[in-house]
């Protein structure tokens, strides 16, 4: 059983017209097996949490703390976070020309065990996993979502999930840009993978259509860089109703 | 799509246009080097250690030559009908070397020729004494064949390589730049393609004090195709220069051009310019250029080029692209966030930038002694 827990964290980001706040004071806490859903409006900050937890350069913490398991967070370096168990599929994953996908998953995997995988159950893996996500075994071949689809880089960053097998995964806005059908395989692939590593998740999204699919135990309104309410399932629904008008306005 | 862009004019140099540039094999018709001179204007004369002197003696290295059987390899005198018959000196080292050692070697692949085993040259240097080399390749109607020329060892050399690629071939040229650190190499390099011939020409250069390559492209009919590829990786002090020239005259013929370069160091100085020219009888050609380097520390400089003059409207498209740029902050990250030590995950960055032209050259052990010296020069300098 692990958990992460966000304390009172306030962070800011260098603009051109200064330095600029945006989460401020986050308090929110994941244990294995539980899925958070984070839903707010555009610029609330979900990025923003979610850059933070990995650890990108571009956002300083002001303020507060992130304990994996007791330990700090703040203090590891990003690729540290990833080997202490942390994985963010991103909004918007990024092309790496020349580096192909089997390379780069080989040396990703190797990194975060800490171990070259035993080759052939690696293979097997990867194929089991690419068959699941209805990805092309060619992908493989290609370099790092360098010309894939919206949907096709959604699918890697899953396809990762399922074989580095983190503690705790922070999902941001998996299920944008992608049709039902994608939305379905993108699900699967993340409960599967839920079920068999029995990670924590934070699910980043702004519409409660993927929450069909992937069935929160806590609901987050995330509004101005805080949450502004807590609840179970039934928050998502009424979300679904009314907007985020009532907490933008308040 | 059609685009006409112009870049000859600006800077110091005087506007020449690529079509009405200097052709002689007589040094005698090229001023000295100066850096007016829009072909010479990044480098320091002096660099060439006297290349540029007057008429050289031979190259005075090892040329070794190995080749699956049918491929040969010949020394000939300059009265034969290949010398001169790809190409005419553009600058005056190459003007100092032509001819200049009364002798040239030929390799010669026949028609109908095919295999996957390379035919490899081996030219290796032994002295700072400056040199002349003539080459010739030539690739007979419905050739196919692979061509690697691997220049190493210490060599102050003035090379001209001729490469005549016959109707229907398929040819591929790798030229390999590995030389000594205090190595200048100025290498003129011709090639004519016959009709539809299809040929893949690799300049990487990773090795010397000065490189300086101009890869220039004739088409003598039709149909022909080539694709013009370069890797460069400079550390510190070190100048390579890459100048690709396509002379489209012909109608439909494609040409494709890509070059990338990572430097390092105080100093490290990569120049490209890439000159494509159009003329009015080549209808439906079609072109395009790309330049690409990644600068990984401060005090590196990369110069980027490209050219394209266009003499007919009736093109199938023309286009270039260049970009010089840092590491890009985003690609750490996500290597890093998956678990990817950052110094791996540069190394990864880098190797795969330059792999998208060496992978290229599918010749194994070029291809892994290439990528080891990449590597060998990334372990040595990124922190
Ligand atoms: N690097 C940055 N420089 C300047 N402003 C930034 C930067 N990163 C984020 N911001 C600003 O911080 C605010 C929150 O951005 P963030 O991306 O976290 O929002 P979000 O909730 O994920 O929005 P979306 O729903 O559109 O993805 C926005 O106003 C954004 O413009
Ligand atoms: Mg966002």
């Amino acid at each position: 059983m692990s958990i992460l827990q966000i304390k009172n964290l306030h962070v800011t980001v260098e603009t051109d017209q200064g330095t600029k706040e945006i989460l401020r004071g986050v308090d929110l806490t994941i244990r294995s097996g539980e899925t958070h859903a984070i839903m707010g409006p555009n610029g609330s900050g979900k990025s923003t949490l979610a850059y933070t937890i990995a650890g990108h350069p571009k956002y300083t913490v002001t303020e507060g703390e992130i304990l994996l398991d007791g330990e700090d967070v703040l203090a590891m370096s990003v690729d540290e976070r990833a080997r202490a168990g942390l994985f963010l599929a991103m909004q918007y994953p990024v092309e790496i020309p020349g580096v192909s996908v089997s390379n780069f998953l080989r040396t990703a995997k190797t990194a975060i065990d800490g171990e070259a995988p035993a080759l052939r159950q690696w293979i097997k893996d990867i194929k089991v996993a690419m068959e699941n996500l209805r990805m092309d075994s060619s992908f493989t071949e290609r370099n790092v979502n360098e010309g894939f689809s919206g949907g096709e880089k959604k699918r890697h960053e899953i396809l990762q999930l399922e074989l580095l097998k983190p503690k705790f995964a922070v999902l941001d806005e998996t299920d944008s840009g992608l049709d039902v059908d994608a939305l379905k395989v993108v699900s699967e692939g993340v409960n599967r993978a839920k079920d068999s590593v029995g990670f924590g998740a934070l699910l980043i999204t702004h519409y409660t259509r993927i929450l069909n699919y992937i069935k929160p135990d806590f609901v987050h309104v995330f509004v101005a860089g805080r949450i502004a309410e807590e609840g179970g399932p039934e928050l998502a629904e009424r979300l679904e109703a009314e907007g985020y008008d009532r907490y933008v306005n308040a | 799509m059609t685009s006409i862009i112009n870049e000859h004019s600006h800077g110091l140099a005087p506007v020449q246009m690529r079509s009405e540039r200097k052709r002689s094999t007589d040094i005698a018709d090229f001023a000295a080097i100066s850096k007016t001179e829009e072909q010479w204007r990044y480098l320091d004369v002096e660099r060439l250690k006297g290349l540029d002197a007057g008429i050289l003696p031979a190259f005075d290295g090892e040329i070794s030559f190995t080749a699956p059987a049918g491929a040969a390899h010949e020394i000939v005198g300059i009265d034969h009908d290949l010398f001169g018959s790809a190409g005419t000196p553009e600058d005056r080292v190459s003007a100092a070397a032509w001819g200049a050692a009364g002798q040239i070697h030929v390799l010669r692949i026949p028609a109908n020729f095919s295999s996957t085993e390379p035919v490899r040259l081996e030219v290796t240097g032994a002295s700072e004494a400056p040199g002349a080399l003539h080459v010739v390749v030539e690739a007979g109607t419905f050739a196919e064949a692979t061509v690697v020329i691997d220049h190493r060892g210490r060599a102050v050399l003035a090379e001209n390589i001729e490469i005549i690629a016959g109707d229907e071939s398929k040819l591929k040229v790798v030229s390999v730049q590995d030389w000594t650190r205090d190595s200048v190499h100025v290498s003129a390099q011709f090639l004519k393609l016959g009709r539809n011939a299809q040929v893949e020409h690799i300049a990487v250069t990773l090795g010397g004090d000065t490189v300086r390559v101009t890869p220039t492209v004739a088409y003598a009919a039709p149909g022909g195709d080539v694709n013009l590829l370069g890797a460069y990786f400079a550390t510190a002090g070190q100048h390579f220069e890459h100048r690709p020239f396509v002379d489209h005259s012909q109608p439909n013929c494609k040409s494709n051009v890509t070059y990338k370069g990572a430097l390092q160091g105080e100093k490290a100085h990569t120049v490209w310019v890439g000159d494509v020219l159009i003329r009015k009888a080549a209808e439906g050609t079609d072109t395009y250029e790309l330049n690409r380097n990644l600068l990984l520390t401060d005090g590196a400089r990369a110069d980027s080029v490209p050219n394209l003059e266009i003499e007919t409207g009736e093109i199938e498209g023309a286009g270039h692209a260049s970009a010089s740029g840092r590491f890009d902050d985003e690609q750490l990250f996500y290597l890093q966030a998956r678990g990817i030590p950052e110094l791996d995950a540069r190394r990864l960055v880098v190797r795969g930038f330059l792999n998208e032209v060496v992978q290229k050259i599918a010749v194994d052990d070029i291809e892994e002694r290439l990528s080891a010296t990449i590597e060998a020069e990334l372990a040595r300098s990124i922190n």
